[in-house]
Order: C-alpha cells, then sequence, then structure tokens
C-alpha cells in the first residue's frame, strides 16, 4: 500500500462541500459506506479512479485475475456479512467479473462491482476495451447502472450498496464512464434512498406467525429446514432458541452451514443430494417441515413432486418470490427470519404448557426415529491404512479445526466431503459456492475471507481441478503473506464428473483425468512459500498439523484415493429417499 | 394460457430490458408488448402477454414486483378490465371488391387511413379475437399485411399504488 507522498493529503472523508473529481467522490461514498478493503485489477479507463485511490486510505488488494476480485469479495462478505467490493477495468475486466457475479446472485451475497467504461462519447462506437457491460451484467446482478454524469454518481452509489445488503443481499454493478471520473463536481451527501419500487419486506404477518407456533405444537414430526437466509439474516441465534425449544431436530442446507452450530445436539447433519440419511429421512417422514431462508433448491429437494410429501410446511423468506416458487406452503410468511423468528419464539412461548405437552411424547418417539436413523447411517469417515481416503483428510481437518477454523472451498466431490465431515459451530465459517457451483472459487474467496478475519485459521480445501484454476492467485498470497493453508485433495481427476461417469455413463471416463499435476514443492517455492505432498494415511495428522503451524501460506498436496465415491447420493431428479448409500454396480445412462 | 400483465415502471435506462429480460430467463414467451410513457414522463405503462402455465402466473407477477425500476405489476386476466389491441391492415383489391371491403370494414368499426387504386389501408381496435376475425376476412379479399400493436390493458378498478418511502442511511455522515 503506497502511503501518501504529498504533505497534504487529499483524503476527501469528510470534505463534503469541496469540489472534486468524480475518481475521488467515489473513494469518498466508499468510505462513507465504511469500505476500508477492496479488491480490484487495473485498466485504461479506470486510471483517474486508481490515481486518486494512491492517496486514499482504502486498501485495495491487486488480485491476478478479475474473477477473483469478484471471488475474494465474496469470500469477504460471506466470512463478514458485510458487503464484498470489487473493481475492473471496461471490456474484458468487467467480462471477468461475470461469474463472480453470478455465483453472488445465486448465494444471495451482499457485492458491489464496480467498473469503468469508455469514454461516454465513445460508447456504441465498438471502441477499444468497450463491452456492454450494463447490458451482459443486467441478469448477473440483483440491479445495475450506469452513471451518465458526475452529479448522479454519489446517488447511485450509495443507492448500490443499499440494494446489495438489503432485503435479500446480491450483487450490484456501477458502470463508470471514464470522465464521469474525470469530471469534477461537489460531492452532496445523500442522506435517504428513494427507490419507490424496491419493497423490503421484514415483518411477517402476525396473524400467519400465530398459526406457525400452533402448527408446531400440533406436529408429532416437525423438522427444521434452515438455509442460506439464516446467515444473511444474522439469525443463527433465534434458531437456536427455537430448536431448543421445541427440542425438535434441524438440518442445515449447504448455504447454511453453522447457522446452527454443527456441535448442537439438535443438528441433523446437511440435507439433500449428498446429504445425510437421517436428514433426508427426516425430511421425507416429518409431518412438519419448517423451511427457513431457504429456496428448496433442487440439490436439497430432489424429485419435488415426492419431497417431504406428508409435511405441512411453513416457509419463511424475505424474498416473496421464494414463496410458493417450487412448494406452495401451508404457512407462507414473507418477511425478515431474524424478525420473524424472534416473534415466532415469542408466540411459541405463549402456548399453554398443555398444548405445549400435548404432542411431546410423539416428538420424543420421533427423535428417537431420527437419531436411530443418523446410527444407521453415519456418514462414511473410515480411514485405510494403506491409502488416504478422501473421507480420513477431512476427518482430520475437522480434528484440528475442532469447528473452529473458517473454510472455503472449491466446487466438486472434496466440497460435499468438506460439508458433510467438518463442523462449523458458529455461522460465516463456511464459504463455498453453493448455487452456482463455480470452481476456482476456494483459493480467492480465502483471500478475501482471510483479509476479513485476520483472527483466523483460514483453510482453502480445493480439487485439484479447482486448484489448478486458481494458481495465479498464489502470487497475491504470497504478495501479502497470508497465512492460508491450501489443501488439495488431489484424486488425480475430475472427481465428481467422474463419479457420474462411472455411475450413470457406463465408467466411460471422458475428459476427467488431470495429468501433469505441478510439483507442489517447487510450485509454492516459486512464490516463495512452502509446499508439500503426502500420499501415506500415517503422514496426514503430521503434514496438517505442520501446515497449520507454520507461519504464512503453506500449499499442501494430499494424494488420496482416486476412485472414493461421495454418499450418500440421490440420482438427479429422484426422490431424496432413494438415497445410494454406498458403492453400487455401474449403470448405463439411459 | 396468456396472462396480459399491466407494469408500472420507472422510465429508467435497461428498465425495459429488465422486464423482458425476466421473462425470457425465466421461460416464458412474449406473445405481445406495449410500452409508452404515461402523463406523468418519468414513468412508462406497459402491457405485456405472455404465455405461461396457469400455476406460474403468480410466479410471474411476483418476479415483476421484485425488479427494482418496477412500480407495479397486475395480472390483468384476473381483475376486472378492458384489454384492447389495434392493427393496421393494407389490403389490395380489385375495382369490383372495392366496395365490399369498405362495408366489412364498416361491420369491423375499421376505419380507412388511406385509399389508392391498389387498395385501402384500414385501422381497426378492439379485442383480440375480433381483430383476428377482421384480419381473415380482408384477407379473403386480397394480399394483405398487417401491424398489430399488442395489447393494452386498463384496469377498470383504481388499484392503490403502493410505493416504497425514502429511507434514512447512515451514507450521509462521513466515517471518522
Amino acid at each position: 500500500m503506497p502511503t501518501p507522498n504529498v504533505a497534504q493529503s487529499k483524503t476527501p472523508a469528510g470534505d463534503a462541500g469541496r469540489l472534486m473529481s468524480g475518481a475521488e467522490m467515489l473513494l469518498e461514498c466508499l468510505q462513507r459506506e465504511g469500505v476500508d478493503i477492496f479488491f480490484g485489477y487495473p485498466g485504461g479507463v479506470t486510471l483517474p479512479f486508481y490515481d486518486a485511490l494512491y492517496d486514499s486510505h482504502i486498501k485495495h488488494i491487486l488480485v491476478r485475475h478479475e474473477e477473483n476480485a469478484a471471488f475474494a469479495a465474496a469470500g469477504y462478505a460471506r466470512a463478514t456479512g458485510k458487503t464484498g467490493v470489487c473493481c475492473a477495468t471496461s471490456g474484458p475486466g468487467a467480462t471477468n467479473l461475470v461469474t463472480g457475479l453470478v455465483d453472488a446472485l445465486m448465494d444471495s451475497i451482499p457485492l458491489v462491482a464496480i467498473t469503468g467504461q469508455v469514454h461516454s462519447k465513445l460508447i456504441g462506437s465498438d471502441a477499444f476495451q468497450e463491452a456492454d457491460t450494463f447490458g451482459i451484467t443486467r441478469p448477473a446482478t440483483k440491479h445495475n447502472f450506469m452513471v451518465r454524469n458526475v452529479a448522479e454518481l454519489p446517488r447511485i452509489v450509495h443507492e448500490a450498496f443499499y440494494l446489495a445488503s438489503s432485503g435479500r443481499p446480491g450483487p450490484v454493478l456501477v458502470d463508470i464512464p471514464k470522465d464521469v471520473f474525470q469530471a469534477m463536481g461537489h460531492y452532496v451527501p445523500v442522506d435517504s434512498i428513494h427507490l419507490p419500487g424496491y419493497k423490503v419486506f421484514t415483518e411477517g404477518h402476525a396473524g400467519q406467525i400465530r398459526r406457525a407456533a400452533q402448527l408446531i405444537w400440533e406436529a408429532e414430526r416437525p423438522f427444521v429446514y434452515a438455509g442460506g437466509g439464516i446467515l444473511a439474516g444474522a439469525a443463527s441465534a433465534e434458531l437456536t432458541e427455537l430448536v431448543e425449544l421445541v427440542d425438535m431436530p434441524a438440518v442445515c442446507t449447504l448455504m447454511a452451514l453453522g447457522g446452527l452450530s454443527s456441535s448442537h445436539p439438535n443438528f441433523v447433519s446437511m440435507p439433500g443430494m449428498h446429504g445425510s440419511y437421517a436428514a433426508n429421512m427426516g425430511m421425507t417422514e416429518c409431518d412438519l417441515l419448517i423451511a427457513l431462508g431457504t429456496r428448496f433448491d433442487d440439490r436439497v429437494t430432489g424429485q419435488l413432486g415426492s419431497f417431504a410429501k406428508h409435511a405441512r410446511v411453513i416457509h419463511v423468506d424475505i424474498d416473496p418470490a421464494e414463496v410458493g416458487k417450487n412448494r406452495n406452503p401451508d404457512i407462507p410468511i414473507v418477511g425478515d427470519v431474524k424478525h420473524v423468528l424472534q416473534k415466532l419464539n415469542k408466540a411459541v412461548q405463549e402456548f399453554a404448557p398443555e398444548m405445549r405437552e400435548a404432542h411431546a411424547p410423539a416428538r420424543v418417539a420421533w427423535w428417537q426415529k431420527v437419531r436411530g436413523w443418523a446410527e444407521e447411517h453415519p456418514y462414511d469417515r473410515r480411514h485405510d491404512p494403506n491409502v488416504i481416503r478422501p473421507q480420513h483428510l477431512m476427518d482430520e481437518i475437522d480434528r484440528f479445526s475442532g469447528g473452529q477454523a473458517v473454510v472455503t472451498s472449491d466446487v466438486g466431490q472434496h466440497q460435499m466431503w468438506a460439508a458433510q465431515l467438518i463442523r462449523f459451530n458458529e455461522p460465516r465459517l463456511w464459504v463455498n459456492s453453493g448455487g452456482l457451483g463455480s470452481m476456482g472459487f476456494g483459493v480467492p474467496s480465502a483471500i478475501g475471507a482471510q483479509f476479513a478475519r485476520p483472527d483466523k485459521l483460514v483453510i482453502a480445501i480445493c480439487g485439484d481441478g479447482g486448484f489448478q484454476m486458481s494458481i495465479p492467485e498464489l502470487s497475491t498470497i504470497a504478495a501479502h503473506s497470508l497465512p492460508i493453508k491450501i489443501i488439495v485433495m488431489n484424486n488425480g481427476c475430475l472427481g465428481m464428473v467422474r463419479q457420474w461417469q462411472t455411475l450413470f455413463y457406463n465408467n466411460r471416463l471422458s475428459s476427467v483425468a488431470l495429468e501433469c499435476f505441478p510439483d507442489v514443492v517447487q510450485l509454492a517455492g516459486a512464490y516463495g512459500f512452502t509446499g508439500r505432498t503426502i500420499d501415506k494415511p500415517e503422514q496426514l495428522a503430521e503434514a496438517l498439523e505442520t501446515a497449520f503451524k507454520t507461519p504464512g501460506p503453506y500449499l499442501l498436496n494430499v494424494k488420496v484415493a482416486p476412485m472414493e465415491n461421495v454418499y450418500p447420493m440421490v440420482p438427479a431428479g429422484g426422490a431424496v429417499y432413494e438415497m445410494v448409500l454406498g458403492p453400487v454396480e455401474p449403470v448405463a445412462a439411459d | 394460457m396468456l396472462q396480459t400483465i399491466s407494469i408500472l415502471l420507472e422510465n429508467k435506462p435497461g428498465a425495459l430490458l429488465r422486464v423482458t429480460g425476466v421473462l425470457s430467463a425465466r421461460g416464458y414467451n412474449i406473445e405481445g408488448l406495449t410500452v409508452a410513457k404515461t402523463q406523468d414522463p418519468e414513468l412508462s405503462r406497459m402491457t405485456i402477454t405472455v404465455d405461461v402455465e396457469e400455476r406460474l402466473r403468480t410466479q410471474v407477477i411476483k418476479q415483476m414486483s421484485k425488479l427494482v425500476n418496477v412500480l407495479q405489476a397486475t395480472d390483468m386476466t384476473e381483475s376486472p378490465s378492458v384489454i384492447r389491441e389495434m392493427v393496421l391492415l393494407r389490403v389490395k383489391c380489385t375495382q369490383e371488391h372495392r366496395t365490399a371491403v369498405l362495408k366489412e370494414a364498416e361491420i369491423f368499426q375499421a376505419r380507412v387511413i388511406d385509399s389508392s387504386l391498389e387498395g385501402f389501408v384500414l385501422e381497426a381496435t378492439g379485442v383480440t379475437e375480433k381483430l383476428d376475425e377482421f384480419i381473415d376476412v380482408m384477407r379473403s379479399y386480397g394480399e394483405s399485411d398487417v401491424s398489430r400493436s399488442g395489447a393494452v390493458a386498463m384496469s377498470l378498478e383504481t388499484k392503490k399504488l403502493r410505493l416504497q418511502p425514502p429511507v434514512p442511511t447512515g451514507a450521509g455522515v462521513a466515517v471518522a
């Protein structure tokens, strides 16, 4: 970070009346929004902005690819709940952000992306590095803006932050032409946001909440299905209170892990395609499903028609369009899940003891059933004396983390095993690309997460595929001596695709072998930090301990059994209770 | 089935694209679309006809309402409303059929906009089905070309416009 080299700092904070450039005005806005760090990559049209940044206290992290700026900002946002900020230049810079924007859109992550645009006079002329960023990113964002003149810049930037973080969070992009960065104007403080068509539904319907409380006490087999909204809405404490008040089993989706502590006795596991037997059977056999901040995603529900078919459904979500989208609930409640749960918990407690006790024996029996399922078919975490099983690796990481470390992941088999076997005892420890499933997410999101949580051990668990999409960022990690521990679960192939080819395509393994994985000792060494490869089970505990105890970055390449499959598995389009629990004979695709 | 939606939206750059974009992204086929400014030049009124399964109609309205620039989205198929369309039709006709064509036009309350030796240009408004008939009848007289406006709709009831009031923000205060 260059220090201001002029005696009179031009830092614009609190300097609202002063005539300033659009670039300085943008920094003023960022500062007022509480941004102290952002991730980006400069270019031709953002030169005026980066020039103004030279004198600013806001920290800019130069990544090695714009996609990773978006992923790092998302990692920052996911680890803190604060809005992440990324920046890219026009044309290729902006188009490189797109995957990160869609990722944030799918997972409802608050993100503000600033892109430069060519000079206003050149827009539409196929100018150098011109792309229709506004058009391209419209379906990739919650909302987007193009700034036409410097006077509207502050209003738009503040609106962007408001939109990104309020209601159902999401990415918002602001496209700024070069001449707007250069134009001079006065920063006019924006003390209110006026978006007449943007409705945020906070308070749930009181009558519906009361009815929901009644249904809960009337249920014999209640089951909580908690989604990412629990984290977005900071409703972890309220969720915990609810499951304790009624003493009922709860699952957290891939997006919600840590929303209810993995070590909490009422936590069952993750549900869905690779969820546990107990989670999916619980969903199937419950008579009341309490869905909180979740969207009945196909990876959770499997075949919709047979999902929770005996259950009445209470669905709480802040986005009205999610309520009734995939499943028509019996009690729809549109509102902020934290507010709704506070009221629901109160309503639940207001019921007379007779009412609360009426079905208590049934609930106890239900709990026994769910625990029985969990004992009958626990996740496979067996170790093998001859080869490192991926499950063994995750089991060891879990032991070291103790539910405390920030774990980021890429996408694929390792992601599922990590989600199954690693505990997250508080919210915002588990950082992964859920909805979009973007490979190459693990390393850059760890960068954002480590800047956000310098106090925390940050572990990036990658496959050998996703890791190779992010190798350029080793440079960013080294440049900032970030103590990120990258663990590559190396099975020599694109494991999840290989698993599907094995199970559903007659084991015809097409283009999944990842040959020529680099020597990590040399690779990490080239960036000035330590790398190591292990392939023996007896090395695992010691290697992880060494990696975690070594100051600074560490790259550990763990060669695991290549043909392991993730189980349980709900075949695509199947009902969740039709889980495949373990290895089966390969079948041909239809 | 066809669903007619009336949308009041802010006249902002890209607003039209956002509406059509959401429809296409979610797989709803747009059958007709009209848009023009309202008395308030900051706002536009849009009427869209989409082909959508009955059970998804509420979802379409919710997706429209979610757009930041959309102030109100109403399902006109469900509420008391009038839906009209306009058609401009050029028909070629021979000398001996001219009177018959004019007579037919009168039946459909169509107006003659242009008359030439070749034939006529006619203007008609009405409900979609009536205009379909009009076009069929005129086609029977000779080669014709048609430009249809797509449906415009007006609710028969006053719908209360619920707008979000301004929200105070901390951004007006400089962070120390």
